[in-house]
């Protein structure tokens, strides 16, 4: 086939791109199940896998690297989602979860349980692991409804929604600050050691929540997909051609938050991720707004790299986070350095 | 005039006036505190030094009062140059990474050197300050211009994080280094002493003779920047200038007390609605708000800690967050 005809058939060109991607995803989370500080090939985790291996093999595979890799893929899908929902909503690839608020206030959410309610470490640790995610949903939703808020000015202007959210993820990330500050000493390390967004303190009771929020918001988000084609040409024009906006437009922005509220519960923010995963999935599938799967699969891609260089190659105990953020940083200096015609107008 | 000479009377009592809050927030700044002293005993213990026998006045409040008077009035008057040089209503050092760019060279410092005197600190919070700014300003004027604030803040908050993961990287991989950042990188008036604040002075002195200098070109920018250039004014060393000042200013407050951001943000626009736009005007005043904010934000944070205070640097995150929204609602963007 040549890169003409695929041009012209651009459901191939992303089907392709999404089918490498998931690919990717596979070898990544067998290399992740891999690496690690005790030694195992990648036959000994299959066969682990499937049933066989020593104890001790079953040990590391199935509670120490399987919880660590499901939740790196869980988190970094969701996050490629959630960041591909809100650049297409608002129009704007700047406005990403991070930017707009929804990250700080999960986060904040978060903090506000590990601290007020009874700490990590204690006997509502179980309670926790349904209270945390529950917390982070519930920060991030009410985060996104103020900003969504005060944004609105007879209308929603992307570049304004992405000022207050700045303005608002400072306000969180103070009182956040606060809250720990006045927290006992180990809530307090809890949180913070929870804040830097690592996968390194990740079990099963942290992976269920962002499986659900998975499961459950996936269809619905493809669902709205041919939604989200249409609301592409404008306000005016999808209210013509009978897309009920404001409807749409809370469906969206619900699937968002929740998805990203799920995924900060489990492994504290991962920044950048949301920005970057839809940008490149967009460029690798050469469509006009970011493809969702392959979104979600590229954000996998890049939690579960991250993850195994950090556990793999580099020394010490880095959080994925900073390699995101080392990654994404710059990617975005780089875009705004650009001038497009897109840019100019918005 | 006399319309002219009104004006002037009016600013004058309004520096004035400022001035005059400034001396009483200083002075309840020394009254109040975690621990509780009458203020009499405060006045009594501040005329006789040796009635302080457990050094909580002049051993802690003193300090920081002054401190905070010094660090408000260099980030006061830093945010007003960079909100005068990019016409952008949402400048500030803090947002726009100058202060991330200087916590990661103190970082660096430390990392390298093992130790860290208030006069390595400085130097390396100047380095890092001056390249910080420089990158911001160069990415934003790349793209859409300074002028246009969406560009500006969210460069400055890339910039800002990958500097905070640069630092965050080297403090986790290093002991000491994470030791001597942890008091330092809060924002914090208390626990620091005036040991070394000498150096920091003469950088602050420094900042703000550049900023004086820069007040001409700073008037004519306001008129936009071809009108600048027809009235003469070079703006390339209009900018260096400003930037030296920014540079220097936000420095020497850095080194002393740890990023403080949001100073530089709500003084410039508080200043702004009292003496209007003139920077021989807007500059001081920015000054004197920017010590009033920063000592304000000080004592809210000693007093709603209980036993463990809350650092100025959470206290003015928290509320120049909502002046920043404040201000993006108000939607005046382009009218600076």
């Amino acid at each position: 086939m040549t890169a003409a005809s695929v041009r012209r058939r651009p459901r191939t060109r992303r089907a392709v791109v999404t089918l490498v991607c998931l690919a990717a995803v596979i070898a990544l989370a067998l290399i992740g199940a891999v690496v690690g500080s005790s030694s195992l090939t990648i036959p000994d985790v299959v066969r682990t896998l499937f049933g066989g291996g020593t104890g001790g093999e079953q040990l590391i595979v199935f509670e120490l690297r399987l919880p660590r890799v499901v939740a790196g893929l869980l988190v970094g899908f969701a996050l490629g989602l959630a960041g591909a929902l809100t650049q297409t909503f608002a129009r704007n690839p700047l406005a990403t979860p991070d930017i707009i608020g929804v990250t700080s206030g999960a986060s904040f959410g978060a903090v506000a349980a590990i601290v007020l309610g009874g700490g990590a470490y204690s006997v509502s640790a179980g309670l926790l692991s349904v209270g945390l995610p529950a917390a982070a949903i519930l920060g991030a939703l009410i985060t996104s409804a103020v900003v969504y808020g005060l944004s609105w000015r007879g209308g929603i202007d992307s570049y304004r929604l992405i000022l207050i959210g700045i303005g608002a993820t400072a306000t969180l990330t103070g009182i956040t600050s606060y809250l720990i500050a006045r927290a006992q000493i180990t809530d307090a390390a809890a949180a913070a050691q929870w804040l830097v967004g690592s996968l390194s303190g990740v079990s099963w009771s942290s992976v269920w929540p962002v499986l659900v929020a998975v499961i459950v918001i996936v269809p619905i988000a493809l669902l709205q997909s041919a939604n989200l084609e249409l609301s592409q040409l404008g306000d005016d024009l999808s209210t013509g051609l009978g897309l009920a906006v404001q409807r749409h437009r809370l469906v969206i922005i619900v699937c968002a938050v929740v998805l990203t509220a799920a995924a900060v519960s489990a492994s504290g923010p991962i920044e950048f991720v949301a920005f970057v995963a839809p940008q490149i999935a967009r460029r690798l599938a050469k469509t006009a707004r970011p493809p969702l799967l392959a979104s979600g699969l590229i954000g996998a891609i890049i939690v579960l790299g991250g993850d195994a260089l950090v556990r793999g190659v580099l020394p010490g105990e880095i959080p994925v986070g900073i390699i995101t953020t080392i990654v994404g940083a710059p990617y975005l200096i780089w875009l705004l350095t650009r001038r497009t015609e897109r840019e100019r107008i918005g | 005039m006399p319309r002219s000479s009104a004006v002037l009377r009016k600013r004058v009592g309004v520096l004035i006036g400022l001035g005059v809050a400034v001396v009483l927030i200083g002075f309840v700044s020394l009254l109040l505190g975690s621990n509780l002293i009458a203020p009499g005993e405060v006045i009594s213990r501040l005329l006789h030094p040796e009635l302080d026998t457990d050094a909580i006045v002049w051993g802690s409040r003193v300090p920081r009062t002054l401190l905070g008077l010094f660090v408000g009035v260099s980030l006061g008057v830093a945010g007003a140059v960079m909100q005068g040089q990019t016409r952008n209503p949402l400048a500030d050092p803090g947002i726009l990474g100058v202060s991330a760019g200087a916590s990661l060279a103190v970082v660096v410092g430390v990392y390298v050197l093992g130790t860290a005197s208030v006069l390595t600190t400085l130097w390396f919070a100047l380095a890092g300050a001056a390249i910080a700014s420089v990158i911001v300003f160069s990415v934003a004027a790349l793209g859409r211009g300074l002028s246009s604030p969406v560009p500006l803040a969210i460069a400055g908050t890339a910039v800002s994080a990958l500097l905070v993961a640069f630092t965050s990287f080297l403090v986790l991989s290093d002991e000491t280094t994470l030791a001597a950042y942890r008091i330092w990188v809060v924002g914090s008036l208390s626990g620091r002493t005036l040991t070394g604040v000498d150096a920091a002075l003469a950088f602050a002195l420094v900042g703000l003779a550049f900023a004086v200098a820069n007040v001409r070109s700073l008037n004519a920018v306001a008129l936009g920047t071809e009108l600048a250039s027809g009235l003469g004014v070079n703006l390339l060393r209009a900018r260096i200038v400003g930037l030296a000042a920014i540079t220097f200013l936000t420095a020497s407050a850095v080194a002393i007390t740890g990023p403080i951001g949001f100073v530089g943000l709500t003084a410039p626009h508080v200043a702004r609605s009292v003496v209007g736009g003139d920077h021989r005007w807007l500059l001081p005043a920015s000054g004197l708000v920017g010590a009033i904010v920063l000592l304000a934000c000080d004592i809210v944070g000693r007093l709603i800690g209980g036993n463990a205070e809350v650092s100025v640097g959470v206290v003015l995150t928290v509320l120049g967050g909502v002046v920043f929204m404040a201000i993006v609602r108000r939607g005046r963007m382009a009218s600076l």
